[in-house]
């Protein structure tokens, strides 16, 4: 038992549970022909079942789990992995539909039918159903009070609501002003960027993957793996100090974790070039403004040029920039996360005198 | 021989009842038509009822089917009512002070037998941010947002972002622990704004010679806060985000996105 729950906790480091979302994703589009059968789907279910069933039975799981607000978040890990599967499950039929020359499901249904009846009852059912989860819910469980605010007591670890923590997470990675503004404002004008830059007129109005493979890997990418996922590891797996802990470790507030993050101008001049670090900052940081110059303002260009010419050609240069700018916006964070695991790398720009860490 | 009569049997009581009742002066004031039973009162009741008048008199097939649509976007907004209506009960019992703010969600607790008004309230809460990304997430799934529902797309993007500011502005309410450093944790954000944060970067370049535009006092999060740490504006700031401004916008919003749907050709399909 307790050899399971140690394995547990080892998968759940966050260099491993990232590298399993990723590759879960990997997997699913790559083999999603086996994964869109029943057999897969219900599996699923069931072992998430069997593991939070398993898990109640250890005291750390409960109290992570049972906390109040927590609850919501294990209503989501159940229905975001049904729906990812039942989304792609949908599109594998079509898509199979559509290779035999047949059109999908939803042009066979084309033909009207009434409101009343047909949409106005199954909106009561709804909605009857809705009331009952929220009144079943909310008479089961109370709502939770702590201690009353003070200003002089914070509480360790500090997290902010749960659907913040994705972000609150990426401040492992990055300093506040990237996190925590321009990142979510990136994210928001990145989703208000979709229908503008997506120029495949097929795959509208009905489920497909085949028809939109690149669309929707990258979808699924930003809201399972990079949003979600993290939500849950920031909810579930980080303890006072932000220190990671294991779903059945306890949390304890004395855990040592050694930092020895170095910045990118440190490993160069002090470790490469065996030198002190040069007094002014544009000499001190320029290899790494450099990388940063190269990454956003080189890396498009070159890669219209060679690798993802095909897009540069149908999408047009300002279609093309502004979703390979925002791509490679989303792609900083995995990377960021990657050089820190492998090179411990804190920053790649480090000018605290201007509060610019990058 | 005797004569014998029929009688036609009468009708049971209730449906008397009934007849009698959808014949009054009140009732037809009120239903212009009979019940939904025939095609001609179906298209009647759908364009004669404000409520129902949202839809249209008919839609495609795969438009109802929970296989497609997931019924995310409608539960949303049967969600936010629910919000609304718990809400407007809980804001006669709270008043968004420090004095009183904790102490009126403790004798919500304490004195309310069998109340779960505050339950729901909340629980309805994580609920619709829950159903608001699912119905998102089916939307980019069956490429809903392609031409020509663009427009709409943004439009629940920024009530994407708006259902978040109101959980987020309702969870420092309560005013215990829980909300006020989660709300410190988020807030805290602000002051890195590039520029308008006073620990943004960029923001000493805002100066007048030696004196800084952007100071603690005088930066995004202040205005967020109404204050240099979450106190006593923070909390009334929150509370009039939460209760009016933000519900008004995302009512306005929620209005053009339904109405676009419709103009935009009803529920997605196949061109």
């Amino acid at each position: 038992m307790d050899a399971i729950k140690d394995f547990v906790d080892l998968l759940a480091n966050p260099q491993v549970f990232f590298g399993a979302t990723f590759g879960a994703l990997i997997l699913i589009v790559w083999k999603r022909e086996a994964f869109a059968s029943n057999r897969w789907g219900w599996g699923l279910m069931g072992f998430l079942g069997v593991f939070f069933l398993f898990g109640l039975f250890d005291e750390n799981f409960q109290l992570i789990i049972g906390k109040p607000d927590n609850v919501p978040i294990v209503a989501l890990i159940f229905l975001l992995v049904f729906f990812t599967w039942f989304a792609i499950r949908e599109g594998v039929r079509n898509d199979r539909r559509i290779a035999a020359g047949e059109p999908p499901i939803e042009k066979d249904e084309e033909d009207r039918v009434w409101t009343w009846p047909d949409l106005v009852y199954t909106e009561l059912i709804a909605l009857v159903v809705c009331t009952v989860i929220i009144i079943v819910w909310s008479i089961g469980l109370e709502a939770p009070l702590e201690q009353p605010a003070n200003n002089a007591n914070t509480p360790n670890p500090s997290k902010a609501p749960w659907y913040f923590l994705g972000l609150q997470e990426m401040l492992v990675y990055f300093d506040p002003w990237l996190a925590g503004v321009v990142l979510p404002s990136l994210i928001i004008v990145g989703l208000m960027a979709i229908p503008y830059v997506d120029k495949n007129p097929k795959g509208n109005g009905y489920y497909t993957f085949t028809e939109r493979k690149a669309e929707i890997t990258i979808f699924l990418f930003g809201f399972v793996v990079l949003w979600s996922s993290l939500i849950v590891l920031g909810t579930f797996l980080r303890g006072p100090n932000w220190n990671f802990f294991g779903p059945f470790e306890f949390w304890d507030i004395h855990k040592l974790e050694p930092l020895t993050n170095v910045q990118l101008s440190e490993s160069i001049w002090v470790y490469g070039f065996g030198r002190a670090l040069p007094e002014h900052w544009f000499i001190r940081e320029i290899f790494g403004l450099a990388l940063v110059g190269f990454y956003i303002g080189v890396l498009p260009v070159a890669l219209a040029w060679k690798g993802l010419t095909k897009y540069y050609e149908m999408l047009g240069p300002t279609r093309y920039y502004v979703s390979v700018l925002l791509f490679l916006m989303m792609l900083s964070l995995p990377i960021k996360m990657l050089s820190r695991w492998v090179f411990n790398l804190k920053y790649i720009v480090s000018i605290p005198e201007f509060f610019f860490n990058i | 021989m005797a004569d014998t009569k029929t009688i036609a049997p009468r009708d049971p009581a209730f449906v008397r009842a009934w007849d009698w009742l959808t014949e009054t002066q009140i009732w037809t004031s009120i239903f212009r038509h009979t019940a939904p039973i025939n095609d001609r009162n179906r298209v009647l009741v759908m364009l004669s009822n404000v409520f129902l008048h949202l839809h249209p008199v008919r839609l495609r097939k795969s438009g109802v089917r929970l296989r497609y649509t997931w019924c995310m976007g409608g539960i949303s907004f049967f969600l936010f009512l629910q919000l609304t209506f718990t809400g407007l009960l809980l804001m006669f019992y709270y008043r968004p002070t420090l004095e009183y703010a904790y102490a009126d969600i403790v004798s919500l607790r304490e004195h309310v037998p069998l109340g779960i008004m505050r339950e729901m309230h909340r629980w309805g809460a994580h609920a619709m941010v829950i159903t608001v990304w699912l119905h998102m997430f089916r939307v980019f799934m069956t490429g809903s947002y392609k031409p020509p529902r663009e427009f709409n797309w943004n439009i629940g993007v920024i009530m994407l972002v708006l259902t978040l500011l109101l959980s987020f502005t309702g969870y420092l309410l309560p005013w215990d622990q829980l909300a006020i450093w989660a709300i410190t944790v988020g807030s805290n954000m602000a002051r890195a704004t590039p520029f308008l944060g006073y620990e943004g970067p960029g923001a000493a370049l805002l100066a007048l010679g030696d004196v800084r535009l952007i100071h603690a006092a005088a930066d995004a999060r202040f205005a967020l806060l109404g204050g240099t740490i979450v106190g006593e504006g923070a909390l009334l700031r929150f509370y009039v985000l939460h209760c009016v401004a933000l519900p008004l916008v995302i009512g306005f919003l929620m209005a053009v996105h339904f109405w676009r749907v419709r103009k935009d050709g009803g529920i997605s399909g196949p061109l």
